[in-house]
């Protein structure tokens, strides 16, 4: 009973039952339970898996600048790939193919939402951890053998998958069609069948954690707009990734079990194959059923990660929180019926199509919400431009001109010409690809001190951050005007046909952004994998923000609070409100310490609370301030 | 005291977000079985030569009948498991696999049926080849259910703490209703379909 009134200093934390647990190297290091753990163990395996298909694109990018060229060294490292220097046809497709993959899934699902709904989502509701730790690890080890199929693919000796990342059939399921058909499509599905498994697993954790576990006060409408991003991406992810593993089941019958779901009247290499009666159109409905709501699981976290970053650094609330949230709620509704405008060109009847495109074109209303609040955030705000501010602005940027293009490519009519050339290439490696790293990027610059408990080096942030920024639109703008001229996209070779030719300069002024801002990564891996031991030490709160993963201490420990969890009493955005004596106030700091800044309206109609503060202004000759 | 408090309070917070895991398990799971149908009825709208064309095995009509008995006998095993009567707990949960096992083994009667009648998996009718796939993947998901009875009945018969059996069963019960359900979506579904 005496043990009631304790004082919870970080003296004391060994008093909680989380920290018995004698940790080994094992336990700690590999088979963690600890969210800020296995976030980092995302992270890290992510960034080498966005290196890896990075390198891949770089060498597809040289096919497609210097076609008639040799290049020795590709032999010497691709062998019989690149016979002569030379990349082969089947191999060209197989890069397309891995590179769309590993980005898509590996890099900006997994490493961007696994890294940061477990780092934030326990920290940002305050709780001690996720709601199942083991289903927590099991989802990265899940992951992480995903990885390691998809790279083994490369070492097998008909090559990996090359039917693109959208693995329509007949090429991915009829085993015999081209090289990439064989063993390393059956690969391609395995890995992506564990992919599944640990997104599920995961996402089902970010739901149940955040519906579950928020510590006192932290109603929904006081969560950071990270964690409503988290929120809904995961919600996302659960309907449609099992989806996908209908798709891929009825796929992996027809390659294995001689059905006929998906493949009919297919003749391969003179031989009539026995499978009758199936629609590869089905394919594409179950595959973009899932293909569509995952750009959104891609870009929903960016938004999530950049709207704190901007609020934080602008010094000011984030513009219409209500509006970002429904924004959010809006797209994730209608990312389920839009999944048709891929499908514009398969014979779809014109009706269904017009109905696929309006809801489409719908989409642009939340995500154009989204993009003015952003600006309206950064207007006249007090705006400190750190690496991480500065990839958030990026972030928006490619968020504005890739989202423009969707309303092209999102009319049924404009689509006919534009449908499978670089146009598209163009607008999703703005809208999905470059905006989602960007925000990765972003949360990577402002939450490692969190991570890591280390700062990373500014300079080498701006340097990486220009040069990316710059290369990355030197790499796709000009590809919208191809698009617009008819060149296809997957073309091992496209400039031989003569009414190509003339793009030729074109693409090589393309493979040299991209080999340089691909260089430009360099100075962002030394500098995140250096500063993890000789960065300054970081400071408990280096941004000055709001959010509850600041009030604990840089040290990591399982558990994450030494005493108990603070409890929240105001939303996250109390940046430089009139009143205060600094820019910003904590979640957990109650109203009755910041007296000099209340508004009536903060007490949400708590008429006592507005009789004492109404008492206090009079007291100190202040005035009531409110907006209603 | 207060620790106690604190830790206890943190078991009820975390169980109930294990519980609600598993909501969001068959909302996944459902919606594995809602993309099939909505491929059976695409599928299906592509031709006159298709559909199921056949009248559904009556193996169908007592794999039924076992798993909804199976479900019943579940439920009389959660109680008993809420009653602290560990016997009767287990004695109910006995039942309850064997009558899991008697659906597995009438679904795979109801595949020779159907092979009998020349209506083979691999079908240029993908139709006919769906309703291999529903019941297979149905049946997959009825083997996890098996583990975790077994895993429940290993629980009891160890014992473990009541607390602890009382929330594993919670957890089980739910999901083999869920089980049961699932097979008489499944089964409507065809029907409809017939």
């Amino acid at each position: 009973m005496s043990t009631t009134v304790i004082s919870h200093g970080a003296a004391d934390h060994d008093s909680h039952d989380h920290h018995h647990h004698h940790e080994t190297f094992l336990t700690k290091y590999v088979f963690s339970q600890d969210h800020k753990m296995i976030a980092k163990q995302f992270l890290i395996t992510g960034i080498i898996m966005a290196v890896f298909a990075m390198v891949l694109s770089i060498l597809f990018r040289i096919q497609i600048a210097w076609p008639d060229a040799e290049f020795p060294i590709l032999e010497v490292f691709l062998g019989k790939w690149a016979e002569g220097g030379r990349i082969k046809p089947e191999f060209f497709l197989s890069l397309v193919t891995i590179h769309g993959t590993m980005m898509v899934f590996f890099v900006l699902t997994a490493g961007l939402s696994g890294t940061f709904s477990n780092l934030l989502i326990p920290y940002q509701i305050g709780a001690r951890d996720m709601a199942s730790p083991l289903m927590n690890m099991l989802s990265y080890w899940f992951f992480f053998v995903a990885c390691i199929i998809m790279i083994a693919s490369f070492f097998i000796e008909s090559g990996p998958a090359s039917a693109g990342w959208t693995i329509y059939p007949p090429l991915s399921a009829v085993p015999t069609a081209i090289a990439g058909s064989g063993l390393g499509m059956t690969l391609w599905l395995a890995s992506m069948v564990l992919f599944i498994a640990s997104q599920v697993l995961g996402g089902t954790n970010y739901v149940s954690t955040i519906l579950n576990m928020r510590t006192k006060g932290m109603d929904l409408w006081k969560m950071p707009l990270t964690i409503w991003a988290f929120f809904l991406t995961a919600i996302v992810g659960l309907l449609s990734f099992p989806v996908l593993v209908s798709a891929v089941v009825l796929l992996i019958f027809d390659r294995s079990a001689g059905t006929s779901f998906y493949l009919s009247d297919l003749v391969v290499g003179g031989q009539i194959l026995p499978n009758e009666g199936g629609s590869p159109i089905l394919f594409q409905h179950l595959f973009w059923f899932l293909g569509h709501p995952e750009v959104y699981i891609v870009v929903m976290p960016a938004l999530g990660l950049t709207s704190e970053v901007i609020s934080t650094n602008a010094r000011k609330p984030i513009f219409g929180y209500h509006a970002m949230v429904y924004s959010l709620v809006g797209i994730t509704v209608l990312s389920f019926i839009v999944w048709g405008h891929h499908m514009f060109v398969t014979g779809m009847s014109p009706f269904l199509g017009g109905v696929f495109m309006i809801t489409t074109l719908i989409i642009a209303v939340p995500s154009a919400v989204k993009a003015f609040n952003y600006i309206a955030t950064l207007w006249r705000g007090n705006i400190r431009f750190t690496p991480a501010m500065m990839f958030a602005i990026g972030m928006v940027s490619f968020f504005v001109s890739g989202g423009v293009t969707g309303i092209f490519l999102g009319n049924a009519a404009l689509d006919i010409n534009l449908h499978d050339t670089y146009f598209v290439v163009a607008h999703f490696h703005l809208v999905m690809g470059s905006a989602s790293i960007f925000g990765m990027l972003c949360g990577v610059y402002h939450w490692y001190p969190k991570m890591f408990g280390r700062m990373m080096d500014e300079r080498l942030g701006y340097l990486h951050f220009w040069m990316t920024f710059i290369g990355a639109y030197l790499v796709f703008f000009p590809m919208h005007f191809m698009g617009i001229d008819g060149v296809p996209r997957r073309y091992y070779s496209f400039t031989d046909f003569p009414f190509m030719e003339k793009w030729v300069s074109v693409n090589i002024l393309v493979t040299w952004a991209a080999i340089i801002s691909a260089l430009a990564q360099v100075a962002f891996l030394w500098n995140f994998f250096s500063s993890i031991w000789l960065g300054k030490r970081a400071p408990q709160n280096p941004w000055n923000s709001n959010t509850l993963e600041w009030t604990t201490p840089v040290e990591h420990f399982h558990g994450n609070w030494p005493g108990e969890i603070p409890e929240v009493h105001r939303w996250p955005y109390d940046y430089s409100k009139p009143g205060h004596d600094e820019d910003f106030i904590p979640q957990h700091i109650p109203y009755s310490q910041t007296m000099s800044s209340n508004h009536l309206h903060d007490f949400e109609g708590d008429e006592e609370a507005i009789r004492i503060q109404k008492a206090w202004n009079k007291e100190n000759d202040r005035e009531d301030v409110t907006f209603h | 005291m207060d620790k106690m408090m604190d830790s206890n309070e943190q078991l009820v917070q975390s169980r109930k977000a294990k519980k609600f895991n598993l909501w969001l398990g068959m909302i996944g799971m459902f919606m594995m079985f809602a993309a099939l149908s909505s491929g059976f009825i695409v599928y299906t709208a592509s031709g006159i030569d298709k559909g199921i064309k056949t009248i559904l095995p009556y193996a169908f009509i007592y794999s039924t009948v076992a798993i909804v008995l199976s479900s019943a006998a579940m439920h009389l095993a959660y109680t008993a498991a809420k009653a602290g009567q560990l016997g009767r707990q287990k004695l109910m949960l006995l039942i309850t696999i064997a009558l899991g096992i008697v659906f597995f083994v009438s679904q795979i009667n109801a595949w020779s049926t159907l092979i009998d009648r020349g209506i083979y998996f691999q079908n240029p009718n993908a139709s006919q080849s769906f309703i291999y796939v529903f019941t297979w993947l149905h049946l997959m998901h009825i083997i996890a259910g098996l583990i975790v009875l077994l895993r429940c009945y290993m629980g009891a018969a160890r014992p473990i703490s009541t607390d602890k059996n009382q929330f594993r069963m919670e957890i089980a019960t739910i999901f083999w209703h869920f089980l049961d359900l699932l097979w008489i979506y499944i089964y409507v579904f065809l029907l409809l379909n017939q």
